[in-house]
């Protein structure tokens, strides 16, 4: 499955509290969670975002606590992808048990701008920038947490195990 | 082949034979925690997994101490949820209202945790266990709801960075300025996905809580664990809290590590973590003179009976400057009660402070102690994001309990030293 939306960009060592701060955290909803998506980062900053934009972002992210609270904010948002230099260790983890793919794409987030339409692969671990016209390659999502995303995340890949199995 | 603190520790837990960083794991847990934040998805994810029962109800805990005592009704109500799952599951390690604390201050004091211990924790301060030798480490709900139905998961084996302390400690020094110290080194990415290690006769000198201090903030420097040997002060600890099967533990002398960093504490100034990340560290004397509204004593890094000693040391007889307003929270019932026989809530409030309930609220910007735009706050706690502990237009500050209550004395930042020559 392959993704085509804008670029959203945030920067350097953007953590939880940024993504989603404490005082939102008083629901598991979804879409609750992403109408305050980045109100730690800058107020009225999801505003600008259209449902299937594409976020980058830089070294670090999503540093700080393990509430996975931070993962479905974005995905809440209407964001399906993230694309950063690197990311924290936990989030990682949390973002694909969410349904959220990530991709880590080093340096090369320097070069995507602001609102560049992306056509990102994870399969063949291929970003198209169509704005520049350029391909960012990167290492593909691995098969078995390809699978993970296909049942929308840990929850529904453990039940189709379950019920499978 | 000899093995690290970490690879040790997960080899006591998993029938694979570990051969070094990278490879990847089952382990079998000890014990798996969640708090009134994260239980709430834990328990969504482990009911839409078709789970029915947790895998030990005995080894699975659940603390209510983040929006506690309860702040607003949807907090009440997440709150709810967790009491009533703990009950359905008959968890018998569920924890609210007057028995409840912050919970890595709580479960090491109950003799929860201990030495050679696999436990996951939907917490990233979870890795606070590794003071006393547990492989510790925070995940998100759905992965502790897989470990709740399970009582195991996988983990990476980390490559180790190992951090080794030297020197004499001098007077005012404390364990959270070695740590600070040590992230404003390698930067809050700069053990991502690694183990720390702590070693060396500053550590082997140093109390059980203030290792646990120092495991605390291994998050945030990115790491897995922050780990240290299980020696005769651990098993002292872990005795007095009711664990008598608790065993030492170490590194093998020959184990590879991947980086190796040695600090020399002498003659090193207590250590500042400004705004906005923890590992913009500086000496205090580079900071001092900075007028704080709040302070903060309290939390899973410096809430503990001897962070309480060390600030009453200077609040005794002396008071917060006018206009500052110093909020004081023992971590656990067991530490308020001891500071309570001690005298130590009397001198605090004696200087004007506010001592509240054992909440982790003010830390997170939850409640109790949330900052207005344009204030700022030196606290004992682990983590300085814009905003916090408040409006994005606040500043945190942090420090050891030393600093933080001469800073509430003098009403800006400063020494230790400064005050005890005042009368």
């Amino acid at each position: 499955m392959s993704y085509t939306g804008a670029a959203r960009k945030v920067g350097t060592n953007i953590d939880t509290d940024a993504i989603i701060p404490a005082r939102f955290l008083v629901t598991t909803d979804p879409l609750e969670l992403g109408r305050n998506c980045f109100e730690g980062l800058e107020p009225g900053w999801i505003n600008r975002v259209q449902k299937g934009d594409i976020l980058v972002a830089g070294p670090n992210f999503g540093c700080g606590s393990s509430r996975e609270h931070a993962p479905i904010a974005i995905l809440g948002a209407g964001m399906p992808v993230v694309l950063a230099h690197s990311f924290a260790r936990i989030f990682y983890r949390n973002g694909f048990n969410m349904g959220l793919t990530l991709l880590e794409i080093g340096d090369a987030a320097d070069t995507i701008n602001e609102g560049d339409r992306l056509e990102v692969d994870p399969e063949k671990g291929l970003i198209r920038n169509l704005t520049q016209n350029t391909d960012i390659p990167c290492t593909p999502v691995p098969p078995f947490m390809r699978e993970i995303l296909a049942q929308g995340g840990l929850v529904g890949y453990v039940r189709r195990q379950m019920t499978e199995g | 082949m000899p093995q690290t603190l970490a690879e040790k520790i997960l080899q006591g837990r998993t029938e694979e034979t570990i051969t070094g960083p990278g490879q990847i794991v089952r382990t079998r847990l000890s014990s798996v925690l969640a708090n009134d934040i994260t239980a709430p998805l834990a328990i969504k994810s482990f009911e839409a997994m078709g789970a029915t029962k947790v895998f030990d109800p005995e080894k699975v805990f659940l603390v209510c101490d983040h929006f506690t005592p309860n702040k607003d009704i949807d907090s009440a109500q997440q709150v709810k949820v967790v009491r009533d799952f703990a009950r359905k599951m008959g968890v018998v390690h569920f924890y609210d209202g007057g028995e409840s604390g912050v919970e890595h201050a709580l479960l090491p004091e109950l003799g929860l945790v201990g030495p050679g211990d696999v436990v996951v924790g939907a917490d990233s301060h979870t890795c606070t266990y590794g003071g006393l030798g547990a492989f510790a480490t925070g995940m998100g709900s759905t992965d502790v709801a897989a470990a709740m139905a399970l009582g195991e998961t996988w983990f990476k084996v980390p490559p180790t960075i190992r951090a080794t302390f030297t020197g004499t400690m001098p007077e005012h020094l404390e364990a959270k300025d070695l740590i600070l110290l040590l992230i404003g080194k390698i930067g809050v990415a700069g053990a991502t996905y690694k183990a720390l290690e702590f070693d060396g006769p500053v550590i082997a000198a140093m109390d059980v809580e203030g290792r646990m201090t120092m495991a605390n903030m291994a998050i945030e420097a990115g790491g897995k664990v922050g780990l240290f040997a299980a020696d005769d002060k651990t098993l002292a600890y872990t005795r007095a809290a009711g664990r008598a099967d608790a065993a030492p533990i170490a590194a093998d002398p020959g184990a590879v590590y991947e980086q190796e960093l040695t600090f020399d504490v002498s003659g090193l100034s207590p250590q500042i973590a400004c705004p906005h990340l923890p590992d913009n560290v500086r000496p205090v004397e580079e900071v001092a003179g900075v007028v704080v509204d709040q302070v903060v004593i309290g939390s899973c890094t410096n809430g503990r009976i001897s962070d309480l000693r060390r600030a009453a040391a200077l609040l005794k007889g002396r008071k917060a400057a006018k206009g500052l307003r110093l909020i004081i929270l023992p971590a656990t019932p067991l530490i308020y009660k001891q500071a309570l026989r001690e005298g130590l809530l009397e001198i605090f409030m004696d200087a004007g402070a506010v001592v509240g309930p054992p909440t982790c609220g003010p830390c997170l910007g939850g409640h109790m102690g949330i900052l207005a735009s344009g204030e700022k706050v030196l606290a004992t706690t682990n983590r300085n994001f814009k905003g916090r502990m408040g409006s994005l237009e606040s500043e945190v500050y942090l420090a050891g309990a030393g600093v933080a209550a001469a800073t509430a004395i003098a009403g800006r930042i400063c020494h230790p030293a400064e005050i005890v020559g005042r009368s």
